[in-house]
């Protein structure tokens, strides 16, 4: 809850923003602390609203941090911590869902979306003017393009009154 | 005595909007200018009626009232003048009221400015508006009131909010409730259109002005929010991807879309059923994020289960509008004839650009927002959808729009010469190159996305203003100011908004390069972070007005050794609800920050610190209220603020844009 519209609904919501992180949780190796920190911020604190494990402060996101931390130095690549929550807390705990027969269609829905709406724009750039419904008004008929071009081959510029 | 003037001042508002839904419409159908011209009246009066019952509630505040249920849970005595003011809006019951004012507010703009409209018209859109206004106040009445009274008045209140007690709580939801709620009467005149099936370069017109005060106001509130976010939370944040930033977001971008196609519908006459259909979606996205906001639904869909009046009420009124418009748009859209022909690479091209790639970002955001509350809803399972999903769809889709502004800046009307076009772009774009390079240079190296997000600010920035520049120097130097005056203001306008979006580029490309310290720190000791030292002179008690906080100071001092000043990041717990929030300290050098957070401080002999240097960092908001000034100039701009032009103004010929 990280939103003041979202925060006036929150009576029932105790989001007690401060420090995630705390001094002694970090990692002393910077390169793990930094795949550690990565890491947290895709997975879901599961208690709080929509807020990642690296950004909460409630008792069950600093455990989560203490687990990521623990897999890392125990040497766990990031895909087995991940599935090793999951299997602990379910799918929800991921924010970034994988793909799956549940998910392929909010993953494709935007590529799907911008190749139809590309086609409707091409498909509007490809309209001919019949179509319009502005009319033959604009093609000249041959006689008023042979006035026309008599007119453009007259020497001086007085226009057509001339 | 005054809390009964306004709840019966909010029921006659009621009556009055009722009738404003049938009669002007009635009028307007069967051509009857009288009975249709009733509206502006209707209109007026509505307002009157809703700001007197705004009003009281307002009184209530103010005074304390607590025998007024609504005051005693989100206001208690001790509280700042100001947060009793700002109390009225920080609670459900007193966001709805304000949000039916601004509904009446917009349509008494309408009534006012009305002199140009055609009666029918007027007619029309004020009913539409006369309809949600009568949908929203008995939504007020029946489901959530705020002037309910108590049998048996407390002596004290609850309080508000602790982290909703700030200025910034003050104007932000105002200002984005007229955004939100200012494209109801583009949606009204959407419907209106439809129903007397006239949609021309006169109605893209009619809606120019209202389009732009809403995407100002939204643009504004959404900005402001997430600074308040930055600065009052506490972790440096700017935007989270959370359901209700993407609620105010979807109808932003769609929003924009509108913006830039009822251009084409004004110059043009093309893209008629699109720029109306999005203006249905734009306010049917506001609904839904009322909704989605009010409802419980994002807490969890069994919350919304539980307690489902309120949410239904909203529910049922979502569905009635955002059903009857699309109904009333399928069987009228045929009807609508295209209009002017262009090619792919015109100006009308860049536009429908533009929408392609800003309707499939809000698209983006939707299907992100929705997808889990649906899949739980059908299948039970529970997924979440965080910012991870938003950054790898709704953003790439941001980059080919930010490239592609300064070519359609520069494209004409029907067919542009796209080489011709962007010769000097060449210029702005390697200028783009050389200043990620310097950025990559003075940071040591960088992510190569974040670099390449620089550079495309850089160039957005000057492409952007490329124009202005070049017109103004055509004279040489000294005719520069006479030239810029020259130009016309929706020129300069457009160019000052999309110099904002690169701002904003830059701003957020530029987070990648902020360092981020966190330590347990005692009295005396000291941080150094990038060249600045902090050191922690203190640790103490405060005491405000309505709570008690724990404030460390920090002096910081430059590289040299120049005490630059005395940062106090506090946590505060509030005396009514016994909740902590936390106060930042932050220091401004140039467009940078330097931000610290406390943590716990439990034993009083050291703090746990976080502080951030983050470079450029105002300019996320910078570039939004850049992108208002320019909105703001173009709304200004007469020659195109008149909603419908004197006939004489028609006859002067036109620069072209």
């Amino acid at each position: 809850m990280r939103y003041p519209l979202g925060l006036l609904l929150a009576a029932a919501l105790f989001a007690t923003p401060a420090l995630a992180v705390r001094p002694g949780e970090q990692l002393p190796d910077a390169a793990q602390e930094s795949r550690a920190r990565k890491l947290s911020a895709e997975l879901r604190c599961l208690v709080c609203q929509n807020q990642s494990i690296d950004d909460s402060d409630a008792p069950l996101a600093v455990d989560l941090r203490r687990i990521v931390r623990e897999r890392i130095s125990a040497g766990d690549s990031d895909a087995a911590i991940r599935d090793f929550l999951v299997a602990r807390y379910g799918a929800f705990v991921l924010l970034r869902p994988p793909v799956s027969a549940q998910t392929i269609l909010l993953w494709s829905l935007p590529g799907l979306a911008l190749a139809l709406g590309g086609l409707a724009a091409w498909r509007l750039f490809r309209r001919r003017p019949g179509e319009a419904g502005e009319g033959p008004a604009e093609m000249l008929s041959p006689e008023e393009q042979a006035e026309l071009q008599a007119l453009l081959d007259k020497p001086g510029r007085s226009g057509p009154a001339a | 005595m005054i809390v009964e003037l306004g709840h019966f001042a909010l029921i006659l508002g009621f009556a009055v909007a009722l009738f404003q839904a049938t009669v002007p419409l009635w009028g307007a159908i069967r051509g009857d200018a009288v009975l249709a011209r009733l509206g502006a009246q209707a209109a007026l009066v509505h307002f009157a009626l809703l700001a007197l019952a705004f009003a009281a509630l307002t009184h209530a505040y103010l005074v304390s009232d607590f025998s007024v249920l609504n005051v005693f849970q989100n206001s208690h005595s001790l509280k700042p003048l100001i947060y009793k003011w700002s109390g009225v809006w920080g609670n459900h019951e007193g966001s709805m009221l304000l949000w039916v004012l601004i509904l009446a507010l917009f349509g008494a703009g309408v009534a006012v400015f009305s002199k140009r409209l055609p009666d029918d018209m007027l007619g029309a859109t004020l009913g539409v508006q006369g309809l949600i206004a009568s949908a929203f106040c008995a939504f007020l009445i029946f489901a959530s009131n705020p002037f309910l009274r108590m049998p048996n008045p407390p002596i004290e209140g609850r309080d508000l909010n602790p982290v909703l007690q700030d200025p910034g709580l003050a104007i932000h939801p105002p200002l984005l409730y007229l955004g939100y709620v200012g494209f109801s009467i583009v949606f009204s005149f959407a419907a209106a259109a439809l129903v007397l099936g006239r949609v021309d370069a006169a109605f893209a017109r009619m809606i120019r002005p209202w389009t732009l005060a809403a995407w100002i106001t939204l643009t504004l509130g959404i900005a402001m929010g997430s600074y308040w976010a930055y600065y009052e939370l506490g972790w440096g944040g700017y935007w989270f991807w959370d359901p209700v930033e993407n609620a105010s977001l979807m109808p932003w971008l769609t929003g924009t879309a509108l913006l830039h196609s009822a251009i084409v519908l004004e110059k043009r006459e093309a893209l008629k059923t699109w720029t109306i259909l999005l203006a249905v979606v734009t306010f049917s996205l506001s609904l839904l994020g009322t909704f989605l906001v009010r409802s419980g639904v994002l807490t969890s869909v069994h919350a919304f289960a539980v307690d489902p009046e309120r949410g239904l009420f909203i529910l049922l009124i979502l569905i009635a509008f955002i059903g009857g418009s699309f109904a009333l748009f399928a069987a009228r859209a045929s009807a609508l004839q295209g209009g002017g022909l262009f090619a792919p690479i015109s100006r009308e091209g860049a536009l429908v650009f533009n929408n392609l790639f800003l309707s499939v970002a809000s698209l983006a955001v939707f299907v992100g927002t929705l997808y889990p509350l649906l899949l739980e809803a059908l299948t039970g399972a529970k997924i979440s959808v965080g910012p991870p999903f938003f950054n790898l769809t709704a953003v790439p889709l941001m980059v080919p729009l930010f490239l592609a502004i300064p070519f359609g800046q520069k494209l004409a009307w029907k067919r542009g010469d796209l080489l011709g076009a962007s010769q000097r772009l060449w210029i702005c774009m390697a200028l783009g190159v050389v200043g990620a390079a310097i950025s990559a240079y003075a940071a040591g190296g960088g992510p190569v996305l974040a670099l390449a997000g620089i550079g495309l600010g850089i160039f957005l920035v000057l492409g952007a203003l490329d124009d202005l520049l070049d017109r103004g120097l055509r004279g040489g130097i000294g005719m520069i100011g006479a030239r810029l005056r020259a130009i016309p203001q929706s020129i300069t306008a457009m160019a000052l908004a999309h110099a904002g979006a690169g701002l904003m580029v830059i701003g957020i490309s530029a987070t990648a390069f902020e360092t981020e310290k966190i330590a347990a720190m005692k009295p005396g000791e000291t941080l150094a972070l990038d060249g600045y030292t902090l050191r922690l002179e203190g640790i103490g008690p405060v005491t405000g007005p309505n709570y008690n906080a724990i404030a460390a100071e920090f002096s910081l001092r430059d590289p040299a050794g120049t005490e630059l000043a005395r940062l106090r990041p506090a946590k505060r717990v509030y005396i009514g609800r016994q909740m902590p929030t936390s106060e930042v300290g932050r220091y401004r050098h140039g467009l940078s920050e330097i931000y610290l957070a406390i943590g716990e401080t439990s034993d009083g002999q050291h703090v746990d610190l976080r502080a951030y240097h983050k470079p450029f960092v105002l300019l996320i908001w910078l570039g939004p209220l850049l992108m208002s000034i320019g909105g703001i100039l173009s709304l200004l701009d007469r020659r195109l603020r008149i909603g419908v032009p004197a006939r004489r103004a028609r006859l002067r010929p036109e620069p072209a844009e």
